[in-house]
């Protein structure tokens, strides 16, 4: 405990955490008003920018990134980095229906009783069905 | 505020009581006992793996055959031999023996430290580690036996039981496997605040020996890659105990996203594992070179560039899976990219040896195997990395022997170079010299004959995972049954002269000469206390550092080493 | 434990910040990676699958924005703990150290009504991927608030009789976290529709 006391004496009063909280409660209200007007950029714009608003604001004053030593940013960031480029590499795939040789059956446009349809049925008991 | 001393490291610290044998060996929170705890429950799983790899060989050379110790191998119990080969040999051998044991035994002692900075948190690691390896063990056992889907674990095979056929094993293999990982976890996220925060006064950041610094980056690339494959192996269990279809495309999931959360993992992994080896052999080299370690920032810097770069390496495993051609060619790009740094480190090493002064004990012939063996896996892994080539060699026995190219030394050349270097310090008696020379040989000459037999077979075709070869005519000619036979030969010769080792080691610890704190005449810190090391480890008095690691053979000096701690 | 058992590399701080809060960081920064893999996961399959814009239409927008009501209220009591610890006043840091484990209580009582409500209505973890997600993802999260909730609580008890009141700090930096993810997954889940 003598820890945590010695690191703030660098900075003798807190921040006014009700105002914080306050401002974030005002965040919350808009980012559900904001789908009400059923524009989607103005829905995406106010979910998620309002997201990463709020995210910030509690890192910032209630986990005191931002008296903490740099680097424990960095590290944050290296991490959100790091799912990006996960993000990144593996997008192109998983959002595809259809590549070299596979097709993922559900999404895919092809015609009934082929291998891409989704209610093909590999052993034929159905297969005649749709025809 | 740099280096702030507690006043109660004044304190003295010799408070002793006797405790009982169960809660000093067993229940101990003391690094010193957790490390020895993980090396040998780690010896004991490379047992275990030896041994499933003796039999599916057997199996392999002699198609049908009633194994001694075994019988008769099935096909679906050659798949579980396979995959808890993989699985034991990675996540129960090579990461609790070369990151958990030399981790806790070292980081406190070369750091000038008494302890671990959460030494209840290192006590309950190695439990969750413990009960994981139970688990695993277990899964032989149950109805079905154990998992059979490969290391892996791809879905649709590991994720619907109709298909695997093991309902029970495929399920404890995950749960093993997930427990594993947080035991990782709970012991990284202690090495790493331990070597932040605990090291003695005057040690600097270039003054930590490198191996540290190896096992320390290391730990961060499994805390951050890890992550994603335990949301996705909870994915996993949920199609395979709930029956969600995260994994099943006819539903609306998609297999290749565990493809890609389990090699976003799987890649760094083999750094994770590769870098503690790595430094093993910086710490070792000096020393029996009695000479200054070759560019220690630049290796540092090297390791770190390896660690992020092995981020985004990991589609390579994946290229004939289906992935985006366009996407292949990046990870082309970026995997054969990678192996500059590795190719440096290499580089780094031979120049520490050039113009030193060699000794050739057990432990520096460790270290030089593992150079020359490991850069053989290195160089086969560029025919890998490349897409074009991949198309070909994918799956084949030229992919197995590649990594077992890089593996073996990891894990096992690695381990007793660590092992034999380390063991006065552990024990406090030197290990036998000669024994420790015919063990080497007795491993390093199988080793080599069992693998480039099964290049020579992968490059001719021989696919993976294959129960028996005599079922493909193609596969099934003389001279290839001819060195699948040498290939199973080499591997029980190479068994057995593991026996000298084991009898090496017991009669070493009784009847061994002391060691004495400084046997080798090396410079870092634990080396100062006693062998084996009291509790506490330096008893009232910590060392304090005044230079880097590696200083041997300086010109203003009489002696050819200067430890740490020394003022002048 | 009383600290007098520590090891004397537990009191040492190289780098400037004390050990448990370095060691917390570097929880949250695996945390980060968890929750990052599952959400990456569910974000490629989302903007694939036009067709969950269905089946998101059934989350309960209501229920969702008044339990982020209730984490980010009980966070400010996390942080207003840590102010009271820091001025050396145990009573009152424990006090409110309960009341954002009451927080995180409520929090789960309104999951579990909001999960029954689903599940009657037919909507279970298995009638669509979109549904695994919903439920995988909240529910590992729902495991953290638990698991944070009982550490609060043993942390207050020993807060309230002034005993290692550095702690109250780092479960706050967990719970703010927890209360981040949250964050995130309210309009990932429930607006984004």
């Amino acid at each position: 405990m003598a820890e945590a006391a010695a690191h703030h004496d660098e900075h003798h009063e807190h921040p006014n955490y009700v105002r914080i909280w306050a401002i974030l409660l005002v965040l919350l209200i808009i980012s559900v008003l904001g789908p009400m007007l059923e524009i989607r950029v103005v829905t995406l714009l106010t979910a998620f920018g309002i997201a990463v608003v709020k995210a910030y604001m509690v890192a910032k004053n209630f986990m005191h990134l931002n008296i903490e030593p740099r680097y424990v940013v960095y590290l944050m960031a290296t991490m959100l980095v790091f799912m990006l480029l996960f993000f990144a590499g593996v997008a192109p795939d998983v959002m595809r229906f259809e590549g070299d040789n596979w097709v993922k059956p559900m999404q895919s446009t092809a015609a009934p009783g082929t291998l891409g349809h989704p209610d093909f049925v590999p052993h034929g008991e159905a297969g005649g069905e749709h025809h | 505020m740099a280096e702030t001393v507690h006043p109660a490291e004044q304190a003295a610290h010799g408070e002793h009581h006797e405790e009982g044998w169960v809660k000093k060996y067993l229940f101990s929170t003391d690094h010193k006992i957790i490390a020895m705890q993980y090396l040998f429950t780690g010896m004991a799983m490379g047992l275990i793996g030896a041994f499933f790899a003796y039999v599916f060989r057997m199996q392999l050379a002699f198609p049908g055959m009633e194994v001694p110790f075994f019988g008769v191998v099935s096909a679906n119990e050659y798949n579980s031999l396979i995959t808890n080969h993989g699985a034991i040999m990675i996540f129960w051998v090579a990461m609790p023996v070369l990151i958990a044991a030399f981790g806790n035994f070292l980081i406190p002692l070369m750091i000038g430290a008494d302890d671990m900075v959460f030494p209840r948190i290192n006590r309950l690691s190695y439990q969750i580690f413990f009960i994981s390896a139970l688990v695993l063990l277990a899964s032989f056992f149950v109805e079905g036996g154990g998992f059979g889907g490969a290391w892996t674990a791809y879905p649709p095979l590991s994720a619907n039981a109709a298909y695997s056929l093991t309902p029970m094993g495929a399920t404890l293999w995950l749960v093993a496997v997930a427990l594993e990982f947080v035991a990782f976890l709970l012991g990284g996220i202690n090495f790493v605040t331990t070597l932040m925060n605990s090291r003695t006064k005057g040690m600097g950041i270039y003054d930590i020996p490198m191996v540290l610094w190896m096992i320390i980056i290391a730990s961060i690339l499994f805390m951050a890659s890890v992550g994603p494959l335990i949301a996705g192996a909870v994915m996993l269990f949920m199609d395979q105990q709930v029956g969600t279809h995260f994994y099943d495309p006819t539903r609306g999931g998609d297999p290749l996203l565990w493809q890609h959360l389990f090699w976003f993992f799987g890649h760094p992994e083999v750094y994770v594992v590769l870098l503690p080896a790595m430094g093993i052999v910086a710490d070792i080299m000096p020393v029996f070179a009695r000479k200054k370690l070759f560019a220690y920032r630049t290796i540092l810097w090297t390791a770190i560039g390896t660690g992020v770069l092995s981020f985004t390496v990991w589609a390579h495993h994946q290229f004939i899976a289906g992935i985006d051609p366009r996407m292949a060619h990046v990870f082309t790009i970026t995997t054969l990219l990678i192996s500059i740094p590795i190719a440096e480190m290499c580089f780094v090493y031979i120049a520490t040896l050039y113009g030193g002064s060699i000794r050739l004990n057990t432990p520096m012939l460790w270290a030089l195997a593992f150079v020359a063996e490991f850069l053989i896996g290195g160089v086969t892994g560029i025919f890998l990395g490349a897409s074009g080539a991949d198309i070909y060699f994918h799956d084949t026995y030229f992919v197995l022997a590649h990594f077992h190219y890089t593996f073996f030394p990891i894990a096992i050349i690695g381990t007793y170079a660590g092992v034999t270097f380390w063991f006065p310090k552990m024990f406090g008696r030197m290990m036998n010299d000669t024994l420790g020379k015919i063990h080497f040989w007795g491993t390093i000459i199988p080793f080599n004959l069992i693998f480039i037999p099964l290049f020579v077979l992968g490059a001719a075709g021989q696919h993976r995972r294959i129960y028996d070869f005599t079922n493909y005519p193609m596969l099934a000619e003389p001279w290839m049954q001819d060195l699948r036979v040498l290939a199973t030969v080499s591997l029980v010769v190479m068994l057995a002269f593991q026996l000298v080792f084991f009898y090496n080691v017991i009669v070493s610890l009784v009847r061994g000469e002391k060691a004495g704190k400084n046997p080798w005449k090396s410079n870092t810190l634990e080396w100062t206390t006693e062998s084996p090391p009291p509790h506490g480890n330096f008893g009232d008095q910590y060392p304090t550092v005044y230079r880097p690691p590696y200083e041997y053979s300086h010109p203003d000096r009489e002696e050819d080493y200067w430890p740490q701690n020394l003022p002048n | 434990m009383s600290s007098a058992a520590r090891p004397i590399a537990n009191l040492r701080s190289a780098t400037g910040i004390p050990t448990g809060r370095l060691a917390v960081w570097w929880v949250v920064a695996s945390e980060i990676v968890i929750f990052g893999g599952i959400l990456a996961s569910y974000i490629m399959f989302r903007l694939a699958h036009d067709a969950w814009t269905v089946q998101a239409a059934n989350t309960n927008t209501t229920i969702g924005a008044i339990n982020t009501f209730v984490l980010l209220t009980s966070s400010l009591f996390a942080v207003l703990g840590h102010a009271n610890a820091v001025d050396g006043n145990g009573k009152r840091a424990a006090f409110f150290l309960r009341l954002t484990a009451l927080g995180g209580a409520i929090f789960i009582a309104i999951k579990s009504y909001e999960w029954y409500t689903e599940i009657s209505h037919g909507f279970t973890i298995t009638s669509n991927t979109f549904w695994s997600f919903y439920y995988t993802a909240a529910g590992l999260h729902a495991l953290h608030v638990i698991a944070g909730a009982v550490i609060l609580l043993l942390i207050a008890r020993d807060a309230a009789k002034n005993l290692e009141l550095h702690r109250v700090e780092l479960i706050g930096i967990y719970w703010h976290f927890v209360d981040i993810v949250w964050i995130f997954l309210f309009p990932l889940l429930y607006i984004a529709k």
